[in-house]
């Protein structure tokens, strides 16, 4: 059971990586999205400080929409998603190997930029450590739910737009507690409330996503 | 002779259409089921309900006397398909194909089974390159050495020898004999002649 979902990961990363061109799509979205706003807005400290992680949250959460409309897709046009559906393994492994590698092709990059993203808004040091924390722990949350809508939306013509109609509404906690964390450090009232809350909102993806996504998968693969 | 697979009063509805209904049939080792039709009489939609990708509107299939939405693992071991897509990925090399395709199954390929596979289906040239720039007729013979590496007891084969040149043909026909004459199962569509080589495969005609 394991070796299968590390082999669903391993493949997806590979694939990847011989594809970096897509891969790196994603990123430099994520990096020109957050950099417009201080050109947009203009070099006050004190504002681009109060906006700084709602900015950088929101971003993530784009960026990761972005990729997700391919999770499923390609493998559903070249007839692997079948292959792997047919395996006789449980189809929720998939959707979580899909997951898992989704975070790791994605998510990972983000939490390494994330930090010198956060000094173009004048984060200071604590705060720029939390917001990486508050991203390490809500960007697997954007994998895990994205797959729901990658899993829904496929083989629908426009996807990728319903996948964010769908999907934004259900991003909003993961926003709201990840962006409050640093917030809080900056107001100085702490973050721990909000990064436990982040963490409660992990766990409950993680056993339900995977499960809701594979239902998904195999009525829309039918 | 026992019958491994068995399928009783299958319907299929596509949309509001129906498709087909009161299907069965059995197969028992060392036959074949050639399914017959016209364009869009739902060859297809039943080889995908046969598989276990589609749910069936009524009726149900049964492997080793067992419901096939049940015995998942299982079946997932014995059985084999290729659709119309070929189900292999254009950014990786044959050879990862079928390796990642058998460990996805739980099994382990080593190379030297993979190499006699792909040598046998003709590939042998085309070993390290990325399979984008194999033709379309050579894409199908990697999910042909797919089929040969898996060892599945059942084959279920939609349109087998589309885009195969004559030689392609011949070879998945001799496949198929061999398979069938070693105690196998083999269910598969085509438009095209099948010979058999002295193997007379039992006829389903679906949507008349």
């Amino acid at each position: 059971m394991l070796k299968f979902l590390f082999t669903v990961i391993r493949r997806d990363v590979l694939l990847a990586a011989r594809r970096r061109g897509d891969w790196l799509t994603a990123q430099f979205f994520f990096v020109m999205v957050v950099s417009m706003f201080p050109l947009g807005i203009g070099p006050e400290p004190g504002m681009l400080r109060t906006i700084g992680p709602g900015v950088v949250w929101v971003a993530a959460l784009l960026a990761s929409l972005l990729s997700m409309e391919r999770l499923f897709a390609d493998d559903y046009r070249d007839g692997t998603l079948e292959q792997m559906l047919l395996s006789p393994y449980p189809t929720t492994l998939l959707t979580l190997g899909k997951a898992i590698a989704h975070w790791i092709i994605n998510g990972i990059p983000l939490l390494l930029i994330a930090p010198l993203l956060g000094i173009q808004f004048n984060l200071p040091a604590d705060a720029l450590w939390i917001l990486v924390l508050s991203l390490a722990i809500g960007t697997p949350i954007l994998s895990l739910l994205g797959s729901i809508g990658a899993a829904l939306t496929l083989g629908l013509r426009g996807g990728g737009a319903l996948i964010t109609l769908l999907i934004m509404p259900l991003y909003v906690p993961a926003l709201i507690f990840g962006a409050g964390a640093v917030e809080g450090v900056l107001s100085g009232t702490g973050s721990e409330a909000h990064l436990s809350l982040l963490g409660a909102f992990l766990m409950m993806s993680l056993l339900l996503a995977p499960w809701v996504s594979a239902m998904a998968l195999k009525v829309s693969v039918e | 002779m026992p019958s491994m697979l068995s399928a009783n009063e299958l319907a299929c509805e596509r949309g509001e259409r129906l498709l087909f209904k009161n299907l069965g049939f059995e197969l028992g080792n060392g036959e074949a089921l050639l399914v017959r039709g016209g364009n869009g009489h739902g060859k297809t939609s039943l080889l995908r309900i046969l598989c276990g990708l589609s749910v069936p509107a009524a009726g149900v299939v049964r492997w080793r006397g067992e419901a096939i939405s049940k015995a998942h693992e299982q079946y997932g071991r014995e059985m084999a398909y290729i659709g119309h897509a070929n189900g292999i990925k254009d950014d990786l090399t044959p050879m990862e194909n079928l390796r990642i395709a058998a460990a996805l199954d739980g099994r382990v390929l080593d190379d030297a089974s993979a190499v006699a596979a792909l040598a046998q289906v003709g590939l042998s040239r085309c070993m390290d390159l990325p399979a984008r720039v194999l033709s379309f007729g050579q894409r199908r013979r990697v999910a042909l050495a797919g089929l040969m590496t898996a060892g599945a007891l059942l084959w279920i084969l939609d349109e087998p020898l589309t885009g195969l040149d004559v030689h392609g043909v011949a070879m998945v026909e001799q496949m198929i004999h061999d398979h069938v004459v070693a105690g196998g199962l083999a269910i598969m569509t085509t438009h095209q002649p099948l010979a058999l080589d002295g193997l007379t495969p039992k006829i389903l005609s679906v949507g008349d």
